[in-house]
């Protein structure tokens, strides 16, 4: 039996207003209600007009999946009646999408997958409801903020697959720039359809609605595979239905069954023209593309000499990916940068640096030049990003410049030798490791700062004299 | 006096606009009780207070009235419906703010049919509109009570709204003059909707001139209208006056004269033509065998739109609510209590013809006849400068006498086609007919407002002559 899995998800477009009105946006935690207007409202007599922004977000995402953008798609009605709705209808783009086609691959295990775009659209999306003990409340902040809607072809083999899928696509929207695509916060939705084939032979299919986090996904696809592969290996069939996803039971949750399906009575939206994108338009976003994720990842194997791994790793966040370039750029050396930011800066990573980029640069470059030690420099690394403090600040207050004068290192080097006359005839009568103790006698009087590979050279020296 | 005269007078010192209000309400006291032409009236001394602020103003402070439909901040508005009784909008319509920027005041909210769907204004929640000419008869609809309260000297001018002839009819039936100008020339921000593809605002008035003035204030683009045509501010009176229309050529529809036009209407249609000829225009015959079919393309059209524009009236953010158990039966309450039968009647069908199985064979189609229509006018005025005919088939009925909602509709048949193709379009009086006056339609092709008006303005002097 084959598992087939397809995703419609939805994307909240970063634009700083909604789709058709001059009201902010971005409602995450603001009091319920304050971002309203009367056309989000749907009060009488009110209009909608596009926001440029949003079609202008919706079109890089459609030239990044290089799907075909038709130059003149159209706005629809779609008709339900819900408290959140307020004008008893949804405007979306059904008959003549923004975009038809297209294809993503991601990376599974190492390699190249493909799935194809059937379409991809643009939406306002609805308010919500806050159920309460007293009743329902609504709130309509959310109303009008615009949605990218992309279509998959069934082309998924396993949830797992749909999982990966998920993070590369939130990992293209975020170099975008068009979304912050953070599935907790409900701006990366996800419906997926799954069926089972046996012998070539497609099932039934059923969908899993308002999926919000990337396990959820994976989970939530695998009871769904595994409530029809029981019933199908009894030879019994399989009801189509509608779930939603209890993430914290890890249930699926009937909605409703196919006889309910309902009826959205689409038709062209009157109070819009069709979305008419002149070729110089679509030229200017199009030359307003951020580098695209799979663009910069091979750039930064080449340029910078990184394994695709490493490469892979730093582009999961664009942010990530942009400090580590600034970092490189200051060391001048991206393998040596990458190494720094791979395994030290990333565990500390929260939202962002643990440290500026220009400040990780000198430190490095302070390594680099002997001039501070590799463990001095990671200790001091960690106290910056866990305190809260200047990297270099802590440099210079814990003097920790590395001694690497070749004069003071053979001044030290020889007080040691007096003081430890045992340790030198030790060495000198063939063994080895009192070289070892006079070493860690001149890193004690120094607090561990002096440039140990000189240092042995130095004794060595003195010592074979 | 017409608001032209007013206007010169007020400019001459000869009135006061505490003289011409005090002889408004002295008209509204006489006829306002029999006719009932507004839902909702200004407070007088308000607005004669404001003769000093307003008399620097092109309108100098002159009253307006304003249909029901049309959002004023200052006044209700309930579309003569139960579910917007009381309703307080939160900001004017895009025509009343450039009113009001031009000096004029809300005078008062006029009686409707609701929702703007009738051709009677016997279906407003708050009471039958009556005909000042005859009040046993209807002053036409929907917009009946802007042309009764004008008709009957309760108003200089007003604002309409016309959908599918809601301008022009009930300027017929009432003897005055009205003006639908060309769908996108005026804005539709703070136009209730009804069809959002069909709806225009209109001018009532008493002559050509008035109705030239009220357009040229509140046409012009309007960037919260998408719809709205991005053309600059015009005068319309500039070129009313010319010697002749030797310039013109007329068509006369065979379709607007049919056999059932009674002989005295006919013989108005001769007098009309006789009286261009005599002005120097040519009138030709032409045939519009498409006619017929703007009926009942109209009805599904409109009735598709209204099915979605009027869903936002569900009790739950504004207007009327009836409480319910669910939210779902409280939604269905508040809709079954406050809209009357002919809108719930609309309703019904336009959901029916958008439904699935049926959207081709309705919506669909009636759309594909909307083009055609638009086309068979395209391919006219390739011949002719404008289109003659009469404007209503009949004189104004009595009350109640079109019970069967067919009969009521084919009061629209020679509206409806020019509103479908989206034209400009004027009802003059032209004479009477059974001692009721009988008006006379003049088409003219998209943007066609000047030539328009240039002739409706000879035709009204020739033949009140
Ligand atoms: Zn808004």
């Amino acid at each position: 039996m084959d598992v087939i899995i397809g995703l419609e998800i939805h994307v909240q477009l970063a634009t700083r207003t909604k789709l058709f009105c001059r009201c902010r946006a971005d409602y995450f935690a603001a009091e319920p209600n304050t971002l309203t207007c009367p056309v989000c409202l749907g009060m009488p007599g009110a209009l909608p007009v596009p926001n440029r922004k949003a079609v202008e977000y919706a079109l890089r995402v459609a030239f990044a999946l290089g799907s075909e953008v038709q130059p003149r798609s159209q706005f629809d009605r779609k008709n339900y009646f819900y408290p959140d709705l307020p004008k008893g209808y949804q405007i979306t783009q059904r008959a003549v999408p923004l975009a038809v086609g297209g294809e993503l691959v991601y990376l599974l295990d190492g390699e190249e997958r493909r799935v194809r775009i059937r379409e991809l659209h643009i939406e306002e999306d609805a308010g919500k409801l806050i159920h309460t003990p007293d009743g329902a409340l609504v709130d309509m902040n959310r109303c009008g903020v615009p949605l990218v809607e992309i279509v998959t072809e069934p082309d998924l083999r396993a949830p797992r697959e749909a999982r990966e899928f998920l993070r590369a696509l939130r990992t293209l929207l975020r170099h975008l720039g068009v979304s912050n695509a953070d599935m907790e916060k409900g701006e990366l939705r996800c419906d997926a359809n799954l069926s089972l084939s046996q012998d070539g032979e497609l099932g039934t299919k059923v969908e899993i609605k308002n999926l919000n986090s990337f396990r959820g996904v994976e989970r939530a696809l695998a009871k769904a595979a595994q409530a029809q592969a029981e019933p199908l290996s009894r030879g019994e069939r399989v009801m189509q239905a509608t779930y939603g996803w209890d993430e914290t039971r890890g249930e699926l949750l009937l909605q409703r069954q196919k006889e309910e399906a309902h009826d959205y009575r689409y038709f062209p939206e009157p109070d819009l023209v069709p979305l008419e994108l002149s070729p110089e338009f679509l030229a200017q976003v199009k030359e307003g593309m951020p580098e695209l994720p799979w663009a910069r990842r091979d750039r930064f194997v080449s340029q910078y000499g990184l394994s695709a791994r490493d490469a892979e790793v730093l582009l999961a966040e664009p942010t990530l990916a942009d400090y580590f370039e600034q970092v490189a750029a200051g060391v001048g050396d991206g393998r040596e940068a990458a190494n720094w930011v791979l395994s030290e800066v990333l565990r500390y990573w929260r939202e962002g640096p643990p440290v500026p980029a220009g400040e990780l640069a000198e430190l490095i470059r302070r390594v680099r030049a002997g001039r501070v030690s590799r463990t001095n420099a990671k200790q001091v690394l960690e106290e910056a990003a866990e305190g809260g403090r200047s990297l270099l600040e802590l440099l210079e207050s814990r003097a920790l410049e590395q001694v690497s004068d070749e004069e003071e290192l053979r001044r030290l080097a020889r007080e040691a030798i007096a003081a430890h006359p045992q340790a030198a005839a030790d060495f000198r009568a063939g063994k080895a490791q009192a070289l070892g103790f006079l070493v860690g006698q001149v890193m004690r009087a120094t607090r561990g700062r002096a440039d140990a590979k000189k240092l042995s050279q130095i004794l060595r020296e003195l010592l074979t004299e | 006096m017409s608001l032209t005269e007013t206007l010169t007078a007020l400019n001459q010192k000869e009135l006061a606009l505490a003289d011409v209000v005090a002889s408004l309400w002295k008209r509204i006291e006489e006829r306002e009780p029999e006719i009932h032409a507004f839902i909702r009236l200004a407070d007088p001394e308000a607005l004669m207070r404001r003769e000093e602020a307003l008399s620097s103003q092109p309108l100098r402070g002159l009253p307006i009235a304003i249909k029901d439909n049309l959002t004023t901040v200052d006044l209700p508005t309930t579309c003569g419906s139960k579910s917007l009784s009381g309703f307080r909008p939160p900001f004017d319509a895009t025509c009343v703010t450039r009113l009001k920027a031009a000096g004029a005041q809300v005078q008062g909210k006029t009686n409707l049919d609701e929702f703007a769907m009738g051709s009677s204004t016997e279906h407003s929640a708050f009471g039958s509109t009556r005909n000042p000419c005859d009040p046993d008869r209807v002053p036409g609809g929907s917009s009946g009570g802007s042309a009764a309260a004008v008709a009957a000297g309760e108003a200089l001018a007003a604002l309409g709204t016309d959908t599918g002839g809601s301008v022009r009819q009930p300027a017929a039936l009432c003897g005055i003059v009205g003006l639908r100008p060309t769908y996108g020339r005026v804005s539709r921000w703070g136009l209730v909707a009804f069809a959002s593809s069909l709806d225009t605002v209109g001018v009532l008035a008493r002559t050509v001139r008035d109705a030239a003035l009220v357009l040229s204030i509140i046409a012009g683009h309007d960037p919260k209208d998408a719809t709205s045509l991005p053309l600059p501010p015009h005068d319309y009176t500039e070129n009313l006056e010319t010697k002749d229309l030797q310039d013109l050529k007329i068509g006369l529809p065979r379709e607007y004269v049919p056999p059932g036009l009674s002989p005295a209407a006919r013989g108005l249609v001769d007098r009309w033509c006789q009286a261009l000829q005599e002005l120097g225009a040519e009138v030709v015959e032409i045939s519009l065998p498409l006619t017929e079919y703007a009926l009942p393309a109209y009805y599904l059209v409109s009735s598709a739109e209204a099915s979605a524009n009027l869903a936002r009236y569900d009790g739950v953010r504004y207007g009327l609510r009836v409480p319910g158990e669910l939210m779902a039966e409280m939604m269905a309450a508040t809709r079954t209590a406050g809209f009357g039968r002919e809108v719930k009647r609309r309703i019904m069908l336009g959901t029916f013809a958008l439904s699935a199985g049926y959207y081709d064979q309705y919506y669909g189609k009636a759309q594909r006849v909307r083009t055609l229509i638009a086309r068979e006018f395209e391919a006219a005025f390739q011949e002719v400068d404008l289109i003659l005919g009469p404007t209503s088939p009949t004189p104004a009925f009595r009350l109640g006498e079109k019970a069967d909602p067919l009969s009521m509709y084919l009061s629209d048949v020679f509206t409806l086609p020019s509103a479908l193709a989206g034209l400009p379009a004027i009802s003059i009086p032209g004479g009477e007919v059974e001692g009721l006056p009988f008006g006379l339609q003049l088409i003219a092709p998209r943007l066609g407002e000047e030539k328009l008006l240039r002739a409706a303005y000879a035709l009204e002097a020739a033949l009140s002559a």
